[in-house]
């Protein structure tokens, strides 16, 4: 090993934070950059299937709350824009990798929100799922990307509430309703499964992540954690998990799934998800249709030197009622 | 008598505009505009929640039998509100003039007569003066940014701005109430408004639309054909499932 890279292998044995500055070797950078933008696409294509039922919230509590949700995942996407920047790639490239399919985001996107019972279900599942990815993220080697995981993570357990409370009203509410939190259930429940990636044994990234501490747990490990924890919370409301060979396993305390198509992850993965092509042709409408209105900021940014940064403190605005908003989910 | 459907109209002012607002998630021409965007629309929700639970403790109607049960022809929301606003030039210039408007509306309800209205009034104005200077800056950046840009807003201006004279007109069910100083007089605002979009505009190097149009019919329930299409969608879930606990 050349010492460089020796020390910062030390550096990481011991625990330190590897910032910007520092010197890193080029494979840590490119699959920091390939994770982090990955992880900023997922929060922000992520908007597009709740987003939808914003319009339509049975009501305005519901409204309010899930245009919190949904905004706070824009705010996700930023922080983690802002952590992959400093690797030295700006937003621009990654969204054009995004949009030539360069770089990915999560596959559980690519699925379609029907019915109200899917806003539940995503809350819920896919945000549950999440947290179990994110936490040990938090402490990734990388300093900016373990403090946006942070922040995030914050947010997030009011996310999977919204998404809990939505199916406790639906399971205890009409035949219809509790119909809808069924079906929804049955669609994202495999789905879901499949976000945290392939068995370990299939994993292409994993061993050099792990050496790095960018990674912390397995797939197969992540994966039993948010099933354990999402069983039990299924038998509350008195949903069916759509597994028959699901059981508890009381040697290891661990609950038991039967077999995951990772034949239908891969064919959604590759572009042949029912909402992929969608999700992606909308990112791009709007960033077309958005295009006038970037070239008039920068061109009035560089008519009056001070104009440019007012973006970005808008977006933090003190008197707003998102917090609000956000409360009166807890 | 009359406080009711006033406060429900303020409510419907409200809500239409908060879901045109909401409207804009996933669909922004950047990211932390999309944030802004999302908090003033959920300033204007949280607006028409205290309205309408306030017209509700005036024996009307809980919240969302206001926002989810009634048709467009029931609604008393001003025009101008209701404009689909979809893009972002037309969605920016109603908005700077509904903020320019909020302000100084806000500013004289906080001192209402009614305590209620007086609280409401407070709380709508610190967002309105935030939310006025966010839409003006856009102004600014947009009529003085290139020349497709000042194009657009331009039209966009002019596109909305017959819809402005409601801002101004005190409904017969508001006028006694203005007597009362419970609710502010519309017309007495027109000179301060005019100003202010006024000054923006010069800024901007837009130019203020001739007096010319002016649409009205709002507080009559005489709305856009846009208003329906827009009910449609927010309504249906909670129609189709009568009496269903969210
Ligand atoms: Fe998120
Ligand atoms: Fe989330």
């Amino acid at each position: 090993m050349a010492p460089a890279l020796e020390e910062f292998q030390a550096r990481i044995d011991r625990e330190e934070r590897i910032e910007p500055q520092d010197w890193m070797p080029e494979g840590y950078r490119r699959t920091l950059v390939r994770q982090i933008s990955q992880h900023a696409h997922s929060e922000v294509i992520g908007m597009q299937p709740e987003g939808g039922w914003i319009s339509q919230a049975p009501s305005l509590e519901r409204k309010v709350i899930l245009l919190a949700k949904v905004q706070d995942e824009g705010g996700h996407g930023l922080y983690l824009y802002g952590a992959a920047e400093t690797l030295g790639v700006s937003r621009d490239e990654m969204i054009d990798a995004m949009h030539t399919g360069k770089a990915k985001y999560s596959s559980i996107f690519n699925y379609p929100a029907l019915t109200w019972g899917d806003v539940g279900a995503i809350g819920w599942l896919v945000d549950s799922a999440a947290i179990v990815n994110q936490v040990p993220l938090q402490r990734c080697s990388y300093g900016p990307y373990a403090r946006a995981m942070m922040r995030i993570c914050k947010e997030e357990s009011f996310h999977q509430r919204q998404g809990y409370d939505i199916m406790l009203a639906l399971a205890r509410g009409s035949a219809a309703q509790r119909e809808m939190a069924q079906d929804a259930l049955n669609r994202w429940w495999w789905p879901t499964l499949m976000m945290f990636g392939p068995p370990d044994a299939d994993s292409i990234h994993s061993s050099q992540s792990f050496a790095w501490k960018i990674k912390r747990y397995g797939n197969d490990e992540l994966r039993q954690k948010f099933i354990d924890q999402a069983v039990p919370q299924a038998e509350v409301l008195g949903l069916k998990i759509p597994d028959d060979d699901l059981q508890w396993d009381a040697a290891t305390g661990h609950y038991r799934i039967g077999a995951i198509d990772w034949d239908e992850f891969q064919q959604v993965v590759s572009g042949n998800g029912p909402c992929s092509r969608q999700r992606l042709a909308h990112h791009r409408q709007v960033q077309e249709d958005g295009a006038w209105v970037r070239e008039a900021v920068a061109a009035h940014a560089a008519k009056h030197q001070a104009g440019g940064d007012g973006l970005k403190a808008d977006a933090h605005n003190p008197a707003s009622a998102q917090e609000g908003g956000a409360d009166a989910a807890v | 008598m009359s406080l009711l459907p006033a406060v429900v109209a303020l409510g419907d002012d409200a809500l239409v505009l908060g879901q045109r607002l909401s409207e804009w998630c996933g669909k922004a021409p950047l990211l932390e505009e999309e944030m802004a965007m999302a908090n003033t629309a959920l300033d204007f929700l949280g607006r028409a929640r205290l309205y309408y639970g306030y017209a509700n403790t005036l024996g009307g109607r809980d919240e969302d039998g206001y926002a989810f049960h009634r048709d467009a022809r029931e609604y008393t929301n001003l025009l101008l509100f209701e404009l689909p606003g979809a893009d972002f030039a037309a969605a920016t210039a109603r908005q700077f003039l509904v903020d320019a408007f909020d302000e100084l509306h806000s500013a004289e309800l906080a001192n209402s007569a009614d305590a209620t209205l007086a609280d409401i009034g407070g709380k709508a104005h610190k967002e309105a003066t935030y939310h006025r200077r966010h839409s003006a800056a856009w102004m600014v950046r947009l009529g003085d940014g290139t020349d497709e840009s000042r194009r657009r807003m331009q039209q966009a201006l002019e596109d909305v701005w017959g819809y402005r004279q409601e801002l101004f007109v005190n409904a017969p069910a508001e006028q006694p109430l203005v007597e009362q100083d419970i609710l502010p007089d519309r017309a007495g605002l027109r000179a301060a408004w005019q100003e202010a979009v006024a000054a923006t505009l010069t800024q901007a190097t837009l130019t203020m639309p001739a007096a010319g149009w002016a649409v009205k019919g709002g507080r009559q329930g005489i709305h856009t054909e846009h208003l329906g299409v827009m009910l449609a969608e927010l309504q249906h879930l909670s129609r189709s499932h009568p009496g269903a606990k969210w």
